[in-house]
């Protein structure tokens, strides 16, 4: 068990040099550079290769790869191109933003679509399990943006009750981006939960407690519950996962200044410090979520903790 | 089991032939026993016959209402609410909207299709490749993949977007990048599990060689499995591709588009919210009516699935 995680753990390194190889590369193929960007188009061509040669943009490809990994051994992320400060105080407030607004909407997305599917399991085939579950196929249609939309006409414009934009009111001008995040994902986890219940409720284990005489609230609850939340556990942990890169697109909605966002905006300036580190860390958090939920799903199924220690080396 | 029992009744001679081709005659063939089991599916139906129309209805946009009216901006008509002449009403710069939700609709569905065209052509041949060959060339292609998906794929499409520049070769090229990944895993494994079939070991005694296995005996059998995911991932597409446009990452403007539509209703908002009803509803009656027909596909395909 110990050695898949530290494999696990490991892994993270060659990714953490794909992804920088990756961004590096994409940026040397695509036009422009952040002289131009930041300058303007009409200064000099002089002063644009000044710039980039002051800011180190011109250095050949593989050099400022090499640089860029040896710089952060010793804990240097770099500076941004465009407004010279250290890449970490640029990317750390924007982040813990966009993981605060992914928390929000993976919380409201299990609280909504978790209940609802066990219910509608436990109901099937009445009206408890058909509403529901034609509003999660039609949920799985509407783009967040739609959602997004639909809330910002119905609670900013019409009851005019919550901000349209920025983060000024605190808790407040989370409410509608998380919901809007949130919505279509508890449709998903809502049919997924649903499933992994109706199979749980056909296990053998079942009708045994139900022979034995346990009663059929034990039944549901303890039994056919306990194992039915297992895969719904790894679902809500991936959801996370997509949550904080999905963010960008309702951090640019209600112009919520999260990772996402600053990393679309970075990217026309070329800014490869900023792009880098926001990118690394998003993929650093995918990496360890993603691990956390497969060694706490061990932890919980005797039977994948069994599987570890049988296979051992594996 | 086909393959055998055809190579079976080759190699047992003209007698056996005949009852079998007896037998083939019983039974239909495969594509009218999918097509009858779809056809029981209700919703399904529905999902198909919608989108049959709509696949017309975009066909023959030019001659419902030519293209020239879905750019052409008549400053009387700002905002018009709709009417019999403008069924949709008209947007902020007095654009028709019905024309411009067809036009834009034939924008959206094409780059949807051959998006998920070119991905599964991409991811499928990866996966195939790196499970037949298995060994050091499966490595090196799924840790390249693993390393590849720990960028999420919206920040991913929009680097290649932004810094390429928006338009239909790029866009096709960043929804490619940002779907390929599926279709490696998904063929991977069903390539996996098929090559340790009966059939396979059995074509492989008869000695065909790597190409004919993966062509005659593996592609067909996998097929079902990527046809499902085909269709859902249109219905992916659509949406995320709406929302690139949406982003102001999509087809540039004037192209009427209906991510971009929905990004220039939202300015007027206040004062036109009809604006904002069509194309939204546009994209969600397409996918839900994609995501129907997937979900008829994969139970009829696949009837063990469904209990």
């Amino acid at each position: 068990m110990w050695k898949y995680v530290l494999k696990r753990v490991l892994f993270l390194i060659p990714t953490i040099l794909g992804v920088i190889l990756i961004i590096y590369a994409v940026m040397n193929i695509t036009p422009g550079d952040p002289g131009r960007a930041m300058l303007g188009a009409n200064a000099s061509q002089a002063d644009v290769d000044q710039y980039n040669e002051m800011i180190g943009y011109n250095r050949p490809f593989l050099t400022k790869y090499v640089d860029y990994i040896k710089n952060m051994l010793t804990g240097d992320f770099g500076t941004s191109y465009f407004t010279k400060q250290s890449v970490f105080a640029e990317v750390w407030p924007r982040y813990s933003l966009t993981i605060r607004l992914s928390l929000m909407g993976v919380i409201i997305s299990t609280l909504i679509g978790v209940p609802i599917g066990i219910y509608a399991a436990v109901k099937q085939y009445t009206l408890w399990d058909t509403i529901p579950s034609i509003i999660s196929f039609f949920m799985a249609a509407i783009p967040t943006f739609v959602l997004g939309m639909v809330l910002l006409y119905i609670f900013a414009l019409k009851l005019n009750v919550l901000p349209s934009f920025g983060t000024t009111q605190g808790l407040k001008s989370f409410i509608m981006p998380a919901l809007a995040m949130a919505l279509p994902p508890s449709a998903q986890t809502m049919r997924f939960t649903k499933s992994s219940m109706l199979e749980s409720v056909r296990q053998d284990y079942i009708r045994t407690a139900r022979a034995k005489g346990a009663p059929e609230r034990t039944v549901i609850w303890k039994h056919a519950l306990k194992n039915a939340l297992l895969p719904v556990i790894t679902m809500v942990g991936m959801s996370l996962g997509m949550f904080i890169a999905g963010a960008v697109v309702v951090e640019r909605m209600f112009s919520l200044p999260g990772i996402g966002s600053l990393i679309v905006d970075r990217i026309s300036y070329k800014d490869e410090p900023v792009i880098i580190a926001g990118t690394i860390m998003i993929a650093i958090v995918f990496t360890i979520v993603m691990l956390l939920v497969d060694v706490l799903y061990a932890f919980v199924d005797p039977r994948i903790k069994a599987k570890y220690a049988g296979t051992k080396g594996k | 089991m086909d393959e055998l029992k055809n190579t079976a009744a080759q190699a047992a001679g003209a007698a056996v032939a005949a009852e079998d081709e007896v037998v083939t005659f019983k039974r239909p063939s495969q594509a009218k026993e999918i097509w009858r089991r779809f056809r029981k599916n209700r919703g399904s139906m529905i999902g198909l016959i919608i989108l049959i129309i709509i696949f017309l209805l975009l066909i023959f946009a030019e001659f419902i209402s030519p293209y020239e009216i879905a750019i052409k901006q008549i400053p009387e008509n700002i905002l018009a609410k709709p009417s019999a002449q403008h069924p949709f009403g008209c947007d902020a710069y007095g654009r028709d909207v019905l024309s411009r939700i067809l036009h834009g609709g034939r924008v959206s569905l094409a780059i949807a299709l051959i998006a998920t065209m070119t991905s599964c052509i991409v991811g499928s041949t990866l996966g195939a490749i790196a499970g037949y060959f298995g060994k050091w060339i499966d490595s090196i292609i799924m840790r390249a993949l693993d390393i590849f998906m720990s960028v999420p794929d919206i920040l991913f499409t929009m680097t290649v977007v932004v810094a390429l520049g928006a338009n239909f070769v790029n866009l096709l090229i960043a929804l490619t990048l940002a779907y390929f990944t599926n279709y490696v895993r998904l063929v991977r494994s069903q390539v996996l599990n098929l090559s340790e079939q009966e059939y396979v070991e059995a074509a492989r005694a008869g000695g065909s060689g790597n190409a004919r296995i993966i062509l005659s005996h593996i592609i067909p059998n996998a097929m079902g499995v990527i046809i499902v995911n085909v269709t859902l991932n249109v219905a992916k597409i659509i949406i995320y591709e709406s929302t690139l446009s949406f982003l102001g990452l999509g087809m540039p403007p004037p192209q009427p588009e209906w991510g971009l539509m929905l990004s220039e209703a939202r300015e007027v908002m206040r004062k036109a919210p009809f604006l904002l009803f069509f194309p939204a509803a546009a994209i969600v009656i397409c996918a839900c009516c994609i995501n129907l027909v997937g979900d008829g596909l994969r139970d009829a395909l696949d009837p063990h699935l469904k209990s």
